[in-house]
């Protein structure tokens, strides 16, 4: 349940086509990202596929029925969407923001149920958010905040989870915090989680499937370490680099080429690293 | 920040002491003015009428009708003030601060001079045009270029606009200057010498509108999170704010077909009810709607007393209770956003 695919989808922003006869399947069950420069288009897919905009030709098929036509009441209860750095009123408290994920299954006949009350604490379980739920999401932490966020979307009980760059503006302790959450979600939950990362690093550690988008339409995917080429990021991202081996993950990791402080002919960075982390005595 | 939250139980038992401060806001309206008289003998001319009294003639003539337009006035500004706020995500939203309250009322004046429109009922209709034309354009300048709705373009589209009626107003009045005397009435915002006759065709529409607000807050609640948010969730937000906007219309422009334009209560009154009890608008309609009748009762109560034996005009009260209130929330709020 919950299947994703686009039919030859051309999306536009007033006149220019951002992407143009796209037919991508997003695997279910998996982690999908998308990954492409700056107004490469791969957010403005991302919101296509959770019917945000409208598609200038073509179509999304949710569970292979066309995305627009199906009740957008229906269509939440399998497909949530997180956009990028959302907003809540100020002084909304953490439960009632993860309780607004139960919209969907609410009516006037149906108000308030119990099922609707597990689903608001599991999903605060979930995202170790129980402990904040009376604070306001307004002065929580960044990371905290985009926490309570992807406790909302879990309440909404869906099989899929779109994300548009969870990890903007956090650091990086937050940024893994995230991930490590997602990635739970979808190992424990099995939930698919489609999003849109900008660390290219981060995406290749995270993602089962891999998408690059590039002159409107999907350069290459597949696995990260399948499609991660010198070659890939030259044409994507217009980046010099080179592609190693994560030292811990065993995944592509991308060192760009540039300019910088050049050590390795000091051969002092093992000598320094290991004083550096020595406890002084 | 920290911020009381307040618990359900305690949220209802302040809206039954909000419901008392009303009566008795209502009661004071009733009781003092020009003429003075007792709450006893407002009992007298409510259950033991006697035409021979003074006091009673002028308690259930001109006292009574004053207090419950004022009472039914205020409620509808201030829900009308909460739900622009709401639909436009804007501190500064209210239907006088957007040009609502100016489109009607240039509605209202410019069938007055050119067709001599006179009838209570067709100036109910034009003012609900005026309120609407305004809305549907202070919304689309508002919202015109590639970002969308803003805060800062919507405050401006809403200052373009009011100017913009308000300026044509004082042309016509130029140009025809008997109409004043018919219009009056409407510039100076009053809720003083109107008989319930002119409130009862407005009434109606009224009353569903409020109900409808009523039945929204939680759908209003989703969509304060945004619109991919509220969408994300399965809501129809065009339709939602279509809606929103149908339910201003009705409420600012019914306001201002019976009392002219009264500023302030509409921005003000949403702000001290969700400094009171939060941003949820289950509760902010209510409250809004019985904070506002109060405020613009006791509004008019003082209004009798500041410069006697004149009487302010209440345009002028809620003004000086709403000006410093402005520049308070247009220095925070806008600076947050």
């Amino acid at each position: 349940m919950g299947s994703l695919q686009t039919n030859e989808l051309t999306l536009s922003y007033g006149k220019e086509p951002i992407i143009s006869d796209l037919n991508l399947s997003v695997p279910e069950g998996k982690i999908t990202v998308f990954i492409g420069s700056n107004g490469s288009g791969k957010s403005t897919i991302l919101r296509s596929l959770a019917r945000l905009l409208k598609p200038e030709r073509g179509s999304v098929l949710l569970d292979g029925h066309e995305i627009l036509k199906l009740s957008t009441k229906e269509v939440a209860k399998k497909l949530a969407i997180l956009p990028q750095s959302p907003e809540s009123p100020e002084g909304l408290t953490v439960y009632q923001l993860v309780k607004q994920g139960r919209y969907p299954h609410q009516s006037w006949l149906k108000q308030w149920s119990k099922e609707d009350e597990e689903a608001v604490k599991h999903a605060l379980r979930a995202t170790s958010m129980t402990d904040f739920h009376d604070r306001p999401v307004d002065a929580l932490s960044g990371g905290q905040r985009q926490r309570a966020w992807i406790a909302m979307t879990l309440a909404q009980g869906t099989d899929t989870i779109l994300l548009d760059e969870p990890t903007t503006y956090l650091d990086l302790s937050h940024q893994i915090d995230v991930l490590d959450l997602l990635f739970s979600l979808n190992r424990v939950e099995k939930r698919t989680i489609v999003m849109v990362l900008h660390d290219l690093n981060l995406a290749c550690r995270y993602a089962d499937h891999m998408v690059a988008v590039h002159d409107r339409n999907i350069y290459s995917q597949g696995a990260p370490e399948d499609i991660v080429t010198k070659k890939m990021v030259e044409d994507v991202f217009g980046l010099s680099c080179d592609i190693h081996m994560d030292p811990i993950f065993g995944t592509p990791l991308c060192v760009p080429h540039g300019k910088g402080r050049q050590l390795l002919k000091e051969k002092k960075f093992t000598e320094k690293q290991r004083k550096a982390t020595l406890v002084p005595e | 920040m920290t911020r009381f939250h307040a618990s359900t139980p305690l949220k209802a038992a302040g809206l039954l002491a909000m419901f008392f401060i009303f009566i008795m806001a209502a009661l004071c309206s009733i009781t003092f003015g020009q003429i003075p008289t007792s709450f006893q003998m407002v009992y007298d001319a409510l259950f033991h009428y006697d035409q021979n009294v003074t006091e009673h003639i002028i308690i259930t003539t001109t006292r009574v009708s004053r207090t419950v337009i004022a009472a039914v006035i205020g409620a509808s500004l201030a829900i009308a003030g909460a739900l622009m706020q709401a639909l436009t995500r804007n501190p500064l939203a209210a239907p006088d601060i957007f040009g609502i309250n100016a489109g009607a009322i240039f509605f209202i004046v410019f069938s007055a001079t050119f067709f001599s429109v006179d009838s209570l009922v067709h100036y109910m209709w034009i003012a609900f045009l005026g309120a609407g034309v305004a809305g549907v354009f202070v919304y689309f300048l508002g919202s015109m270029g590639k970002d969308g709705l803003s805060p800062i373009k919507i405050v401006l589209a809403g200052a373009a606009i009011t100017a913009f009626f308000v300026s044509f107003t004082q042309g016509l009045l130029v140009i025809d200057e008997q109409s004043i005397q018919t219009v009056l009435f409407w510039l100076a915002g009053s809720v003083a010498g109107r008989d319930m006759e002119m409130l009862l065709p407005v009434l109606p529409f009224m009353i569903i509108a409020v109900l409808i607000a009523l039945f929204l807050g939680r759908a209003i609640n989703i969509l304060l999170s945004g619109e991919d948010v509220a969408k994300s969730l399965g809501q129809r937000t065009v339709l939602m704010k279509l809606l929103i906007g149908i339910v201003v219309v009705f409420l600012a422009g019914g306001s201002v077909a019976v009392a002219g334009s009264i500023g302030f209560i509409g921005l003000i009154v949403p702000h001290m009810v969700r400094g009171l009890i939060g941003t949820d608008y289950r509760w902010v309609i209510p409250y809004s709607a019985l904070t506002g009748a109060s405020l613009l009762l006791l509004a008019d109560v003082a209004a009798r007393f500041v410069i006697m034996p004149h009487e302010m005009p209440i345009g002028a009260m809620t003004a000086l209770l709403g000006t410093p209130f402005f520049i308070h929330i247009a220095r925070k709020g806008v600076a947050a956003k």
